[in-house]
């Protein structure tokens, strides 16, 4: 999907609605007006917008925004992919994770301007056409979730610390996945999963 | 957030002079700079993104230093074979801090410029002599749990709340600076201030001033160190309270010592006159425990703090120990 501007979906109106006080990314389009300068250049004034080209699970994608936009709105808000969940905004509950370069990294504090150039992948990049990422299989089997809305994040999250190599004990996992919590505390499956799912990642 | 100006320049030539312009600030990792800037704590015109310029990303070893690029990620110098054998100390400390996705993100020039957790910071519906100086101070009197308990003021009781700074104030640190009026070099313990009657000046760089290169001084001092911190949950936390100790040892007696205070003080504290006290004493731990009262002696209090003390004490013992199964 490369349409910058999906029409007013329900979801954006009330995202835009529940987000109101603190105006940002969701209410760029509002702002600005003909203080707006547009740029090509990678820089943009207060107010204004910037041309973004996010590469996202293979995709290239040319956005224009306001530079406040965090990579998770832009992901959301503009892509239209929800996968990638918010919880706490501040970086504090790792919800938001994606990979960056293979690196995971919090969307809610990176700026989507500050991705341009770099290689993201989300929840809905990890699976090979219908058949799950071994990650998302051995949740699915461990039962690694209750409501889920942690799982996107725990889930790349898990990728990357087999790839790191920093899942090599329960208690390793455990230090290794700290950034991501769990309201619904399903820790324990999701220290099996991972355990699970090295192993067919081949590590 | 407000509206800002946005700049990513491809030098770092080209960054300084992008700083120049009024209340530009540098934004690397933006762990610190967006969490604030969401809670309109800072509210700065213009960001110029320093994270991805070139030649700042190497640590290096010198003939007399081991050299860290102010973008190095926290991740990968947890990680340095060097830092893990020869200075654990510097190593622990960046793997205690933060997450796995934070220490991806997060470089060592933002991470030692981080500010403080302090909720009445974070909030702009609260009075605060840092945030909006001569407003007041809603911790003094409001629930100050987290707050240090060495080196405030009547003005603010707010601590420091990172953890390679306190490492890195153990040791012999300087910290190279370039803006428009060209480079200088900075003594590590005169980077940041303490609050005095000004905790709206948290550092002593200029503005528009970038933080190049982060130089520990080798010693000996580094292979018997440790990082020990103790948090409300066993990870992912701010330090209650946390200690930095490096020894070299002469048998059972300390030749050299030296102890950095995190969690518990204004700023990364090097606790001077223990660090003395211990010198030339056999190493058991009731000469730990006294060097841990001595650091804590000018401990001043507050409603919900004091606890900072005696917990203070005993993660220098714990600390001390721990080091000196090293040497
Ligand atoms: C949920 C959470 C938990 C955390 N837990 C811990 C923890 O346990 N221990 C710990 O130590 N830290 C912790 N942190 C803090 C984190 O380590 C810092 O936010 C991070 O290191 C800052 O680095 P950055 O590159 O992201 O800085 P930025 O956010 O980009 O910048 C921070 C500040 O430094 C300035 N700056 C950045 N680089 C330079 C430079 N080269 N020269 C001059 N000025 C510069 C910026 O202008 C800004 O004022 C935590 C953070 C979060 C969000
Ligand atoms: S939403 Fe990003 S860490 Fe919570
Ligand atoms: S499954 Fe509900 S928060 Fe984790």
């Amino acid at each position: 999907m490369t349409n910058p501007t999906p029409g007013a979906s329900r979801r954006e109106f009330l995202s835009t609605a529940a987000s109101a006080p603190l105006v940002a990314g969701a209410a760029a389009g509002v702002l600005g007006g003909e203080a707006r300068a547009q740029t090509t250049t990678g820089a943009a004034m207060a107010g204004g917008q910037v041309l973004v080209t996010l590469k996202v699970n293979g995709q290239t994608h040319r956005l224009s925004l306001d530079p406040r936009v965090t990579l998770v709105d832009a992901l959301r808000e503009h892509l239209g992919l929800t996968g990638t969940k918010v919880g706490c905004n501040h970086g504090q509950c790792g919800a938001c994770t994606v990979h960056k370069d293979g690196v995971r990294v919090l969307s809610c504090l990176t700026l989507a301007v500050a991705a341009e150039g770099s290689e993201i992948t989300t929840i809905e990049g990890l699976a090979d056409g219908d058949e799950l990422h071994p990650m998302q299989a051995a949740f699915v089997q461990h039962d690694a979730y209750q409501c889920g809305y942690c799982t996107p994040g725990q889930i790349l999250s898990a990728v990357a610390c087999v790839k790191e190599g920093h899942a090599g004990s329960d208690a390793e996992i455990r230090e290794y996945m700290s950034g991501n919590l769990c309201r619904c505390g399903a820790y324990v499956n999701i220290v099996a999963a991972i355990n699970d799912a090295k192993t067919k990642m081949g590590a | 957030m407000l509206p800002f100006a946005y700049e990513k320049p491809k030098s770092l030539d080209d960054a300084v002079k992008a700083l120049a312009d009024e209340g530009a600030v540098p934004i690397a990792g933006g762990t610190t700079m967006i969490d604030l800037m969401k809670l309109y704590v800072l509210q700065p015109p213009k960001l110029v993104d320093i994270g991805g310029l070139p030649g700042l990303g190497e640590i290096e070893e010198t003939d007399d230093a081991v050299v860290f690029g102010a973008l190095v990620r926290m991740a990968d110098a947890a990680e340095h074979p060097l830092l893990k054998s020869d200075y654990p100390a510097l190593s622990e400390a960046l793997w205690l801090a933060a997450s796995p996705q934070i220490r991806n993100m997060a470089t060592l020039g933002g991470n030692v410029l981080q500010r403080t957790r302090c909720p009445y910071f974070r909030d702009t519906s609260y009075r605060c002599n840092r945030r909006v100086p001569g407003s007041g101070c809603d911790a003094i009197g409001g629930i100050n749990r987290l707050h240090a308990v060495l080196g405030t003021s009547e003005t603010c009781i707010a601590s420091y709340p990172g953890d390679w700074a306190v490492a890195l104030a153990a040791f012999d640190t300087e910290v190279d600076a370039v803006s428009r009026a060209g480079k200088r070099t900075i003594a590590f313990a005169d980077l940041h201030l303490r609050p005095d009657d000004h905790p709206e000046r948290v550092h002593a760089l200029k503005e528009g001033e970038v933080i190049t290169h982060v130089r520990v001084k080798k010693t000996p001092l580094g292979k018997a160190s440790t990082y020990y911190k103790v948090r409300d949950r066993e990870s992912y936390a701010f330090a209650l309270a946390s200690v930095a100790a490096a020894l070299v040892m002469d048998g059972e007696t300390v030749k050299d010592v030296r102890l950095g205070l995190g969690g518990v003080a204004s700023v990364p504290w090097r606790a001077r006159e223990a660090e003395d006290g211990l010198k030339g004493q056999e190493l058991t731990p009731e000469t730990a425990r006294r060097a841990g009262e001595t650091a804590f002696r000018d401990a001043r209090t507050y409603d919900h703090n004091a606890f900072k003390v005696p917990l203070g004490v005993e993660t220098v013992v714990e600390a001390l120990m721990s080091a000196k199964t090293r040497a």
